[in-house]
């Protein structure tokens, strides 16, 4: 049974520029290992479906529940049909909760978060074996809100105002989406992601961290890895598995992603998924800014004896 | 575009001892990238389906040609459907084949079959574009043709004895395939295959190689990836993409694996390539005895013995 007992939060970090299309986890980049220290917490508004329940003398603690989609199954007819969820949210999502209840039971994992265990598992690249159930259950729960009956169209405020800036317009956006998520072989997902980067600042001066530093990115990742594992804030995911698609557009990915942002894509769920990953960066960056400043004050008050130069002559008058 | 020119065989070799389920390119196995040389040639029933075609003053080389299952698409029913054969191979198996011509023509990998491609593009795991479509078109090939209509049953003869003797039995051997094509996470295949060793013997007395380290052996794959790369022989593959069971099985992954081992599976194609891998392995071995006897020659004659002249002639001891 494994046991991973700190949370490793792996940071790994993906190459990313200004709309960039970054695959993760290519052979081309084993990223960076830093270690966050341990039990850090994300603050992403957890997904926790935990409940107690006391069978006789056992305790059954953390059993995550499937959550529902939040529209009924035949809402997104034609786009996505009733079949396809059945089957992709009844028997795929179902599964991978079930699996990750069985597989967690029992260990120091069910009393995590579910971001936690997918933090804990991912266990830098080396992945243990409920880090594809739990990455998937959050997955899937993050995709279904990723959709809505009558969605489509274009965002608009601030989430359009960094699209403009990080992507130079909507259409880009979406031309780097599409390609993610046809360039993805195999099973995986295309992400819309915001990531705030965690400035070490080391010996340097600290550098006041503009707005260009916390941008918006597309990536791609492979089978259940989520840009949660690089410490970015995910705002939006197309689901690549075949299975997401199959029954209704068999192969013909290209158009399951056009009808997906043509027809389905929320952005209202991402608007509100950046003011939140926003407000992370935010307390985050104040966070630090007050640990750099209690180790400055410690380092002026605790070591330094001052040199005191004691002279006879009293008088400081030059004048003999 | 792509040119890689020489073909640079992997030899990137995932742990495996009998019987085992071995995953490829796991991150506990970064393999050993061994070079075997300079153009290789696999010695493997080439499915090189070129065509040079001359299109005006062009000269369109190597162009690979879609493969069709050797029976209707509809003879494996209703096993598997005719639907999914239009789809699986009239529309992704024919997407790979398209897509491959298109990223290799006009490049030095349009005179190479399709194994080469294969072997040259892996680049010990930094794959190159064209891998993903060259391997995948061969993986289909060699899928369909482990097929027949009216399969399953059990293998016999040779094949049997070696499945016996590596497995412990022919139950412990689909086990063992359908927990390689159960626990594949995404995309992906299952396989039997022949593993040769290579000894590589260096400087150690040459051993004489044992039937034991030729075996049979049970692998898994991500997504393109096949045993080729670890310059084993596949004997058997199943498919075990989404695209290849969802519209007759859907998320019942495990439904499709049985009805492939009791109702599809070819024996006998998997007891030519046993043939065939066997007889490789046999002519690599006498290649390499016969290399190392010519270099154990050549060391014997290098050597230039030391003459001691001596002024007497006489060799008499005495006086």
């Amino acid at each position: 049974m494994l046991v991973p007992v700190a949370v490793a939060a792996a940071v790994t970090t993906a190459l990313a520029t200004p709309s960039s299309l970054t695959c993760a986890l290519g052979p081309s980049w084993q990223g960076l290992h830093g270690s966050l220290g341990p039990a850090r917490r994300l603050q992403w508004p957890k997904k926790q479906k935990q409940c107690r329940r006391k069978v006789y003398a056992i305790d059954i603690r953390a059993q995550f529940e499937l959550k529902p989609p939040p529209y009924p199954l035949d809402a997104l007819e034609p786009h996505m049909s009733k079949e396809t969820l059945e089957y992709h949210w009844g028997k795929h999502h179902r599964g991978y909760v079930d699996n990750l209840n069985k597989m967690i039971a029992g260990t120091e994992l069910d009393e995590l978060s579910l971001e936690d265990i997918i933090l804990a598992t991912y266990s830098k690249g080396d992945l243990l074996p409920p880090f594809n159930q739990a990455a998937q259950t959050w997955n899937h729960d993050f995709f279904w809100e990723s959709m809505k009956p009558g969605g489509g169209g274009k965002p608009s405020g601030e989430l359009l105002e960094l699209i403009n800036r990080d992507f130079g317009s909507f259409e880009r956006l979406i031309d780097d989406l599409r390609s993610a998520a046809s360039t993805q072989f195999g099973s995986g997902w295309a992400w819309l992601a915001y990531k705030a980067n965690r400035l070490d600042v080391g010996n340097a001066v600290n550098p006041k961290p503009s707005d260009e530093d916390k941008k918006l990115v597309v990536v791609k990742s492979p089978n259940a890895v989520n840009p949660l594992i690089w410490d970015y804030s995910p705002l939006l995911t197309i689901d690549v598995w075949e299975h997401a698609y199959y029954l209704d557009f068999q192969n013909r990915r290209a158009d399951y992603i056009s009808v997906f942002l043509e027809k389905l894509v929320s952005w209202e769920a991402v608007s509100s998924r950046l003011e939140i990953a926003k407000a992370r960066a935010t307390e985050r960056e104040e966070e630090e800014e007050r640990k750099k400043r209690e180790e400055e004050e410690k380092t002026s008050d605790g070591g330094e004896v001052p040199e005191i130069y004691v002279d006879n002559k009293s008088d400081d008058s030059e004048t003999e």
